[in-house]
């Protein structure tokens, strides 16, 4: 038995250590948002939080991810109240088919969680292990930008 | 007002095929042959549907891509789904309200004429009546013919029509959903296809004692050389796949190009040539002119898309019901039955959302993966997923082209003739073209059913090697040879634009090496030759974006501008777009200004998205792509070998919609590929001096012809 923190909840998964974590996620504990993409750790469609650092879930076992926090999208809102991620990806429409787009919401929640204000090279920086074939990267930096300035409270 | 009615509605032409009214519910479903690829093409197509039953968006559920119940519409490609799916859409709506009113005006004993519909309530002239739609439906008969006579609803600024609706996909993606990736069927299991090495490779022998005995697999399925394990769990099914590939030994087959370039080994193939002269052919000759000729090249492209290929079926009471993010669920399920020896109503076929495809990819392959397993195991959901390597490797690819293309200049610096030379493979291979399944698996099963026999789309709907190889220039003489490869060395099928791309990156730069003999600004050189007047507003509109000024543009200075033009397919959605690069230590964008008209635009927010996604996409397959081998295999199998552009990479891109509101919408998913290739290599040509005739326009080939 593997225990550790998922959005906040204690579980504990009966799984060989060196499995993916993406797979305990996706499979073990009915967390989809995480993707698969590459399981190769290049593309960042798996990322999420392991204890606030944006993590590709292919890339590590379960065992590392024994004892710490996880989050992934689906921790991110709640109940019906969207992320100001969410919300700002929303308003800037920055997606296209968005099977990236979980893994980029959490590289830039890792990111704005230790940076509130920012500049348009950090974000790029932050998002420069997640690849986008549809060509929404442009959509994604301004609602970026926009998420900031909602958690900022310079918007709503 | 009778006008022409789309493919779709001759195909599906009764009403209710179309749409229901749910009076109880107060909904109405639509139902869509065309699918959701992340185009956005089920929000514009709701946007339209609304518009015409003068309903809000939020009253209509639209089922789409299931072979039940959606009107069969062929395959979602091609950038037609607005023009045809949304004009049949359109179409039906017209039709639909226009009964409903009937009925209304016997109720309301008022001439139908006298009456209008806001929000699904009769008005009775313009003052409310207590009538409403889910109180007639009922009576109306929608089981007829679509006539295509119904009058549209205007569109006007305040409507629906044109509005940056926001997609009604979104929310569930953002949310971490909405994907096949993502189905769980109860007791579903997992399975994986071990493919073979390299193309067309055949197993000589396979030990898979070891795998059966793991824990957890179900079964290890091997039917000639495709071979393939199904277990309970992913990371089983995945362990005991990589144990199998090792013990497998292959003949391999494959006689691939290695590294030689795409100019050296495509034209050296056997080809089937065919030449069109499109006009002038019986003009004199032209004397006195200087002739120029150019020869461009790209090379195979992937789709690869960012989440790999996945398939999902059950086999249960006789019937087979499949999950996929195909483009065409109708062809895939006759194809599966047909295969597996069913008859085509004990198949159903239902469309979930998969990443964006960009064409063929092996979305069709992975649903026959999976559809065979469930057949081999009756009463289990079984859930195929294809590797990141699959999905770069197995799936088909965009063919490689060499295109040389031939003009003289008149006396007078007009473009007296031009000829445009093509080598290619096919654009197209889908499944059920031309008669064979087209499946990967089957093509690996003893005996493999044959690929069909590679054909092209023919030239008058666009063509595919030849799509966009007649440009929109009033040149006297032009000619096209086609030079059709049809025996590829890797699968090759349809890849956003086809031909498009490379076609118009051909002519495109030639147009701008062209105007350089002539001593002309590449912007009025264009508009001296093209008298289209829709063509004409586009490049006028970028250069003016872009504030284009010929004098100031410099050459040589490593930092320039160049512009690119194209009406997609010659009668699609018109495209011009200026590039700015910047030579730092490699070659970068820093500025893109794209003009559009596209006719009406059913969602401006939609379409914008969709161009700034094209001219990404086209910016790196110019600056990064290509398949790359060896003598035998692809090498290019994962993101490393086959890098696209990141974040780091992405200029600043602003598009102007031209607001075009009587033309029918046009097809533009694909229109900005080939404009934006030529705009980035005439900006190098300007930049540096020296051009890259061949895709991709890299640092070491700018080095290479500088060095020349
Ligand atoms: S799926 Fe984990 S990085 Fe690609
Ligand atoms: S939106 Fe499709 S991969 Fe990013």
């Amino acid at each position: 038995m593997i225990s550790f923190f998922v959005n906040g909840q204690k579980v504990s998964v009966d799984v060989a250590n060196n499995v993916r974590l993406l797979y305990v996620l996706r499979n073990h504990l009915e967390k989809k948002a995480a993707k698969f993409g590459c399981g190769l750790g290049q593309c960042g469609a798996c990322t999420v939080l392991i204890d606030g650092n944006p993590t590709q879930s292919c890339d590590v076992s379960v065992e590392f991810a024994a004892g710490r926090s996880v989050t992934t999208l689906e921790g991110l809102s709640e109940g019906e109240v969207l992320h100001p991620l969410q919300q700002a990806f929303l308003e800037e429409q920055a997606a296209q088919c968005g099977y990236c787009t979980a893994g980029i919401l959490m590289s830039a929640k890792g990111l704005l969680d230790c940076n509130p204000n920012p500049t348009r090279a950090e974000i790029v920086d932050a998002l420069a292990r997640n690849l986008c074939r549809c060509g929404a990267h442009l959509r994604v930096i301004r609602a970026v930008e926009r998420a900031a300035k909602i958690l900022r409270g310079e918007t709503h | 007002m009778s006008r022409p009615l789309p493919k779709s509605l001759n195909v599906n032409p009764f009403l209710d095929s179309w749409l229901r009214f749910d009076c109880a519910k107060r909904r109405v479903h639509l139902f869509s042959g065309k699918v959701e690829i992340g185009q956005g093409a089920m929000t514009a197509i709701a946007q339209i549907a609304a518009h015409e039953l003068a309903l809000s968006m939020r009253e209509l559920d639209i089922v789409s891509g299931c072979t039940e119940r959606a009107p069969n519409e062929g395959l979602t490609s091609g950038s037609y789904s607005v023009e045809v799916g949304g004009t049949s859409m359109r179409m039906a709506c017209a039709q639909a309200r226009t009964l409903l009113i009937a009925a209304a005006s016997r109720q309301l004993a008022t001439a139908p004429e006298h009456i209008t519909v806001a929000d699904g309530m009769f008005l009775v002239r313009a003052k409310p009546s207590n009538l409403s739609y889910w109180d007639v439906a009922g009576e109306v008969d929608f089981h007829q013919p679509v006539t295509g006579e119904a009058p549209f609803r205007a569109i006007n600024a305040d409507g629906l029509i044109g509005k940056p609706v926001p997609r009604l996909d979104l929310p569930a993606k953002l949310a971490g959903s909405g994907f096949i990736h993502d189905l769980a069927l109860k007791d579903m299991v997992h399975a994986r296809v071990i493919r073979p090495c390299s193309p067309k490779a055949r197993i000589l022998s396979v030990n898979d004692v070891a795998a059966r005995a793991r824990p957890g697999v179900i079964a290890v399925i091997r039917a000639g050389s495709f071979l393939a394990v199904v277990a309970k769990t992913e990371e089983g099914a995945l362990s005991a796949a990589k144990e199998l590939s090792v013990l497998t030994v292959w003949k391999e087959n494959a006689r691939l190009p290695g590294g030689s370039p795409v100019t050296e080994w495509l034209p050296a193939l056997p080809t089937q040539d065919e030449i069109f002269e499109i006009r002038g052919a019986d003009l004199p000759p032209v004397t006195g002119g200087r002739k120029f000729s150019a020869t461009f090249s790209r090379p195979v492209l992937a789709h690869a898309s960012i989440g790999p290929s996945c398939g999902l079926a059950l086999l249960e009471n006789g019937g087979l019901t499949v999950w996929t993010h195909s483009q065409g669920v109708y062809s895939l399920r006759d194809q599966i039955a047909r295969v597996l020896g069913m008859s085509q109503a004990a198949v159903t076929v239902h469309h979930m959302q998969g990443a964006g495809c960009y064409g063929h990819n092996g979305a069709d392959d992975a649903a026959f993966d999976a559809a065979f397993l469930a057949h081999a195991l009756p009463g289990r959901p079984i859930r195929v997923q294809w590797s990141r390597e699959d999905e770069l490797s197995a799936s088909p690819f965009g063919s490689a082209m060499v295109i040389k293309t031939s003009a003289t200049l008149d006396r007078a610096g007009k473009i007296a003739e031009w000829e445009q030379e093509v080598w290619s493979g096919a654009h197209s291979q889908r499944p059920g073209s031309a008669g064979q399944p087209n499946l990967l698996a089957t093509t690996e099963f003893e005996p493999p059913w044959p690929m069909s026999e590679p054909a092209d789309p023919p030239f008058e709907t666009g063509g595919g090697g030849l799509r966009n190889a007649i440009s929109l220039y009033d040149i006297p003489r032009y000619r096209l040879k086609h030079h059709f490869v049809k025996d590829m060395p890797v699968r090759v099928s349809a890849l956003r634009s086809l031909g498009a791309f490379a076609n118009v990156f051909a002519t495109e730069s030639f147009i701008d090496e062209l105007a350089e003999a002539a001593g002309v600004d590449p912007v009025a050189f264009r508009l001296d030759n093209l008298s289209d007047p829709r063509a004409r507003a586009v490049v006028g509109a970028v250069a003016d974006m872009a504030g284009w000024r010929y004098r100031d543009e410099a050459v040589g200075e490593g930092r320039a501008r160049g512009i690119g033009f194209a009406r997609y397919k010659g009668r699609a959605a018109y495209g011009a777009v200026i590039a700015e690069v910047v030579m730092e230590e490699g070659i970068s964008v820093s500025k893109i200004w794209c003009a559009v008209d596209s006719g009406l635009v059913i969602n401006s927010d939609g379409l914008t998205n969709q161009v700034e996604g094209g001219i990404i996409q086209s910016l790196s397959w110019t600056l990064k792509e290509g398949v790359r081998f060896d003598g035998a295999r692809i090498l290019s199998t994962n993101w490393e070998e086959y890098p696209i552009l990141g974040f780091a990479e992405i200029p600043d891109i602003e598009v102007r919609l031209m607001n075009n509101p009587d033309e029918p919408p046009l097809g533009s998913g694909e229109l900005a590929a080939g404009p934006t290739a030529a705009a980035v290599g005439n900006a190098v040509a300007r930049a540096l001096g020296v051009r890259v005739r061949d895709l991709p326009i890299t640092r070491d080939r700018v080095m290479n012809a500088a060095s020349l």
